[in-house]
């Protein structure tokens, strides 16, 4: 089984509209949604969920207030700011609250209970050629990190399932912790860059990152013709890096209009120069040999 | 008064409007300060230019674990509740994960034999940029395997808005470093594009917002590209649209090379010299 996820440090390059080109090049397929904070490639692979079930992010400090006696020692103990004394009465701002537990063992009055943060969730869905796990974060809540693992464990065992020999990642923006477990373990990663000052920079950090994993990557410039001489360098940098440069992707309306329409740029114009500059890439991603060769 | 400017994902032209808002209330020899929130991708700095004044670094603390005193009891990792704390009776080991912890306390609590005390980590900076006298930039930029920026952003922000007009530059998403920078906002500008993908990140920041009771409107970037489903998201729901920047190749390619467009195109500075009296309002 290969694992393949695709990343591009920051968010606005393309690639969910890569992602979702790429598998439905696949003939069988698993696609893990990693981009638990806004998810969006449900929207062009159309899952039909046959599964959905509540991620407990983590817990958060709830006050009893007919055992309160406002004695405030729960909010000299926060230190996340959480806890704020209004009208003579304790309040803990549900959202600075880390649910570190401290305030609950601290009250004298036993007071104070901590209840779970509920309101996430994940589902499994069939697509045309194969399955997706996709997932959604409530507002607010962290440990995406630990979602995008369950994301993924939830792949593999689909992938068995199926017998599907490939999962396809689309990992989040960013080089935080979500980002570092959608490529923990991975056995590829396709950076997805764009042409801009601050495309290149980002593209560095995650580099780097990858680097520190030991994880062979690769780089896809999208929209390349909107700056060549930024193009240019990043070629340059990543010749100097090794990295191969796998595909380039002009600028193209159609990539929008193919989102618009609810539709991966395949299905939407699967004989356009553009689906056909997609293809090449498909076929140097799943061919190891050739990537490992340039 | 503190103006946010969010977005659900990175890339929609959250940083675009920031830097050229700040550059547009500058220009009109208003105090004004830029703070770059988001701290995993601070991209502003590369628009604006600016002296460094300072840097400060921001820092968490880390239990240290005194091993003649500890009796390897196991309270302390009891009471961690991100497991950052391990401890191994039998062979009298005790280990502190850094990177797992989330500076609360509570080990130090737990320790009856004051075998716990705490040292600093750095877990990153705020650099401060003097752009003329009467304005700056504030870049906050976290050191990566950090477990949360939202310490360092609340740093950040700490002395925005005092007689200046403050533009907080949001990190994307409607995480806990969103929220951590929204919630210090007197209003929101969320930027989004008319494509799917933008309305069903839209949506998510004004479910978040709605629920903090946070007033915000929303500018369309990229406007012309995808369909009008935003648009018309909008007005079912009665949504202030601030502004539409249109698609055009010329605002990508100065983007491109780090040059503001209100400072390269002219047709653009008037779009923000209306936001930023829109914006105004707001405050009175
Ligand atoms: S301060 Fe809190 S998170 Fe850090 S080690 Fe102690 S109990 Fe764990
Ligand atoms: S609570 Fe104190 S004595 Fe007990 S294991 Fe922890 S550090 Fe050691």
């Amino acid at each position: 089984m290969k694992e393949i996820v695709v990343l591009s440090g920051k968010g606005g390059t393309g690639k969910s509209s890569l992602s979702a080109a790429l598998a439905t090049l696949a003939s069988k397929i698993i696609v893990a949604d990693c981009d638990v904070d806004a998810a969006n490639l449900h929207i062009v692979l159309h899952p039909e969920n046959y599964r959905e079930e509540v991620y407990v992010s983590g817990q958060k400090a709830v006050i009893d207030y007919d055992k309160c006696t406002d004695c405030g020692t729960c909010m000299d103990y926060c230190r996340f700011d959480a806890i704020r004394l209004e009208n003579g009465k304790y309040l803990i701002s549900e959202t600075a609250c880390d649910g570190c537990q401290l305030c609950e063992r601290v009250c004298p009055a036993k007071a104070i209970n901590m209840v779970e943060h509920d309101k996430s969730r994940w589902y499994a869905g069939d697509i045309t050629n194969g399955k997706m796990i996709h997932a959604r974060l409530a507002p607010g809540e962290d440990n995406s990190g630990k979602l995008v693992n369950i994301v993924r464990e939830q792949a593999r065992e689909a992938a068995n399932e199926i017998g599907a020999e490939l999962i396809l990642i689309d990992g989040p923006p960013g080089i935080g912790c979500p980002a570092i477990s959608s490529m923990t373990g991975a056995d590829e990663v396709v950076l997805v860059t764009e042409p801009t000052q601050s495309g290149m920079h980002d593209l560095k950090r995650i580099v780097e990152l990858a680097g520190q994993f030991r994880i062979h990557s690769s780089v896809v410039i999208n929209k390349y013709d909107l700056n060549t001489r930024i193009s240019d360098e990043l070629e340059k940098w990543c010749q100097y890096m090794k990295i191969p440069v796998i595909g380039k992707i002009p600028f193209d309306r159609s990539i929008v209009d193919a989102m618009v329409n609810c539709q991966s740029i395949i299905d939407w114009a699967p004989d356009s120069d553009i689906s056909n500059e997609i293809k090449l890439i498909w076929n140097k991603l799943i061919c190891h040999e050739t990537t490992r060769s340039i | 008064m503190k103006i946010a400017i969010a977005s659900g994902k990175g890339g929609t032209g959250k940083t675009l409007v920031s830097t050229n808002l700040f550059q547009i209330v500058r220009k009109a020899g208003k105090p004004v300060i830029l703070i770059d929130c988001d701290s995993e991708e601070p991209n502003d700095q590369q628009f604006i230019n600016g002296n460094l004044i300072d840097e400060q670094l921001v820092t968490q603390n880390i239990p240290v674990i005194d091993t003649d005193k500890c009796t390897y009891c196991g309270k302390c990792q009891e009471y961690c509740h991100y497991n950052a704390i391990l401890v191994l009776p039998e062979i009298k080991h005790i280990q502190v994960v850094e990177d797992l912890c989330h500076d609360c306390g509570a080990c130090l609590y737990a320790c009856q034999y004051g075998a716990i005390t705490e040292k600093e980590k750095m877990i990153g900076a705020i650099t401060k940029f003097e752009v003329d006298e009467r304005s700056s930039l504030y870049e906050s930029r976290i050191e990566v395997g950090v477990y949360s920026s939202v310490p360092l952003i609340r740093e950040a922000i700490k002395d925005a808005g005092n007689g200046h007009f403050a533009i907080l530059d949001a990190p994307p998403g409607t995480s806990c470093p969103f929220i951590a920078t929204v919630e210090q906002a007197d209003y929101v500008v969320l930027v989004t594009e008319p494509t799917p993908f933008g309305l069903n990140d839209l949506k998510l920041s004004v479910e978040t917002l709605q629920e903090l009771k946070k007033p915000f409107g929303v500018v369309i970037n990229r406007a012309g590209l995808g369909n009008n489903a935003v648009q018309e998201y909008l007005a079912e729901n009665k949504i202030q649209l601030l502004a539409e920047i249109p698609f055009d190749r010329k605002i990508a390619a100065s983007y491109s090379e780090g040059v503001l467009i209100t400072d390269s195109l002219d047709e653009y500075r008037e779009l923000f010299v209306q936001l930023y009296k829109t914006l105004e309002k707001k405050a009175s």
